[in-house]
């Protein structure tokens, strides 16, 4: 079973792209969870989501205590969160940062699994125009460690947002996930 | 077996009960959002602004008035729901008694959470247990597939002519109602059919051809008489719920039943424990199963009634039975479910050893590794037969 935490702060849409991960993988036949840890909402709080994913049915309800995918959506969580904590051995952690993987490495004391890195925010405000990291991360995943495919993530941001929010924007959102895929750099 | 493959939505536990609302569109239903219940309110006010239901929405302003608006109309003939949680719950205690002694099939869904105070908004289930007296029939989900089923069974159950008693459909607040899982939904027809249309089964207060009264002064002369009658409807509904359920069985493919074992078949020690902590003791089951161990796991699906003898010939498998209480009724000999398996076994031919474990109040995650450790303690116990506490406090900080 793989297990993703993700790391973001209240309204920066950690909890979809937990859900939107979940459902891209269901859609492929696997088995999902994905679930926020709720504390005392609000705006700009620091928030825990994950994502499970299995070809077995998933029985088990516990918390997620050691995940092999890491993702923070929010840079500036290094400073207050423990980012890394019971992050498997040969696990990856993926932050949304400008900043070389190494340098992450040395600011969290990190030696173990791959680090990856990609400045989500630039690509979010560059193609949607907006600073919403949730969906080029998604990219980003896929570039690290691949899961449902770049194209499956383009069919449902399709599905899920061209309704919704039309097609400039939609195709705002897909130019971010494959961005982010193509700048993802691992080390 | 099933040669296509089937269709799973990704929905939370409380939305995949409100799907099972929209398809059992009920005449009316009376429900004020609370914290884990909340999403299912919302989502089913959707479907009625919607137009997908035809149902009456009443958005009452206090869950007092919910059950009151229920009591109503289920009493008017119409087929009634609502939905609550821990405070949500207190606060209609009231009239939850006056819904099961006035014999009305209501059933609802109640998103366990714990009751303040302190106040804490997740998971344990002492808002339920507390309510284990009311006279509602009370059935226990292991995950938000399960929820959703329950929901569409509980309305058979409710509405069985010889019960005729308010249902309980209970999920763990957050665990399962806001979690997201792939849920396959069953087509709305064959819900449709299986629900069918609701015919009271006693004269209703808009019956004008039989007036009725509902709900009045009852003392000394009949009050006893009648409570009589309720305690026998819960005695039917023993014995009536495998069959209500064996057909939902066969409807749908499933496999509900008053209690399910799992691997108890040579199990030496058991833990014995109901909703979503069953799933995860499952998959420790499998792994000390694969490390030799002879462990098992008892979920009681429906609570009350209490399946009383199906509890006995699970629990007699084994030589020593934990049994793991998301609450504690502060009796000072264990938590509710604790009380009730005792309760049942002083009538079983082989008593197994006893021990209780009070966990997860106010949301306390359970881990893998935790529940692992009681099975230790318990092959521990049956090796050496002492126990060090019957009474356990799982996960807390002493």
């Amino acid at each position: 079973m793989l297990e993703v935490r993700w790391h973001g702060r209240g309204g920066q849409g950690a909890k979809t792209a937990a859900q939107f991960l979940a459902e891209a993988a269901l859609e492929l036949g696997k088995q999902i969870q994905s679930f926020p840890e709720y504390g005392p909402e609000r705006a700009g709080a620091p928030i825990r989501t994950y994502t499970r994913i299995d070809d077995k049915p998933i029985t088990i309800h516990c918390s997620v205590k050691e995940p092999e995918v890491v993702v923070v959506i929010d840079p500036t969580l290094l400073n207050t969160v423990d980012v890394t904590e019971g992050l498997k051995e040969d696990g990856i952690l993926l932050v949304n940062s400008a900043e070389e993987p190494k340098v992450i490495r040395e600011k969290l004391k990190f030696n173990k699994g791959k680090v990856a890195t990609v400045d989500a925010t630039k690509i979010s405000l560059e193609t949607l125009g907006i600073p919403m990291p949730n969906t080029p991360m998604l990219g980003a995943l896929e570039k690290v460690k691949p899961l449902v495919s770049i194209d499956k993530l383009i069919d449902k941001i399709k599905a899920k947002f061209l309704k919704k929010i039309g097609e400039e924007k939609t195709n705002a959102n897909i130019e971010g996930i494959k961005r982010a895929y193509e700048e993802t750099k691992i080390g | 077996m099933a040669t296509k493959t089937k269709k799973l939505t990704p929905l939370t536990g409380d939305q995949a009960v409100a799907e099972a609302m929209r398809q059992i569109e009920p005449d009316v239903v009376a429900a004020y959002p609370i914290t884990p219940q909340t999403e299912i309110v919302m989502t089913f006010s959707q479907f009625v602004a919607d137009g997908k239901v035809r149902t009456e929405m009443i958005p009452v302003e206090s869950e007092h008035s919910a059950m009151s608006a229920c009591v109503g109309s289920q009493a008017a003939g119409a087929r009634t729901m609502t939905a609550t949680s821990a405070n949500g719950l207190a606060l209609m205690w009231e009239i939850v008694y006056i819904a099961a002694s006035t014999r009305l099939p209501i059933v609802m869904p109640v998103v366990n959470r714990a009751l303040s105070g302190p106040i804490n908004i997740h998971c344990d289930h002492s808002d339920t247990m507390g309510a284990r007296d009311s006279g509602w029939i009370q059935i226990y989900s292991e995950n938000a597939q399960q929820a959703y089923e329950n929901t569409i069974l509980a309305m058979r159950i409710a509405e069985h002519k010889d019960i005729l008693l308010p249902v309980m459909v209970c999920q763990d607040g957050f665990i399962t109602s806001h979690a997201v899982e792939g849920i396959e939904l069953f087509d709305d027809d064959i819900v449709k059919k299986y629900i069918g249309e609701y015919k009271p089964v006693m004269p209703t207060l808009l019956d004008v051809d039989n007036p009725v009264t509902y709900g009045p002064l009852d003392l000394q002369d009949y009050y006893f008489e009648h409570k009589r009658q309720q305690a026998e409807a819960m005695k039917n509904a023993i014995s009536l719920i495998p069959d209500i359920m064996a057909e939902f069985n066969k409807t749908f493919n499933r496999k509900h039943d008053l209690i399910e074992e799992y691997k108890m078949l040579d199990a030496e020690v058991a833990i014995l424990v109901l909703s979503s902590t069953a799933g995860t003791t499952k998959a420790v089951v499998d792994d000390l199963r694969n490390k030799g161990h002879k462990v098992g796991l008892i979920r009681p699906e429906v609570f009350r009634p209490f399946p009383k003898q199906r509890i006995i010939e699970a629990a007699s498998k084994a030589k020593v039975v934990a049994v793991l209480d998301r609450s504690d009724s502060f009796s000072s000999q264990g938590g509710p479910l604790f009380d009730e398996v005792k309760s049942a076994m002083y009538d079983a031919d082989k008593k197994p050893i006893l021990v209780d474990y009070i966990f997860g109040l106010g949301g306390r995650d359970i881990s893998m590794e935790e529940i692992e450790g009681v099975y230790k303690e318990l092959l521990d116990i049956s090796k050496t037969g002492n126990i060090k506490n019957q009474i356990n406090h799982l996960g807390v900080r002493e």
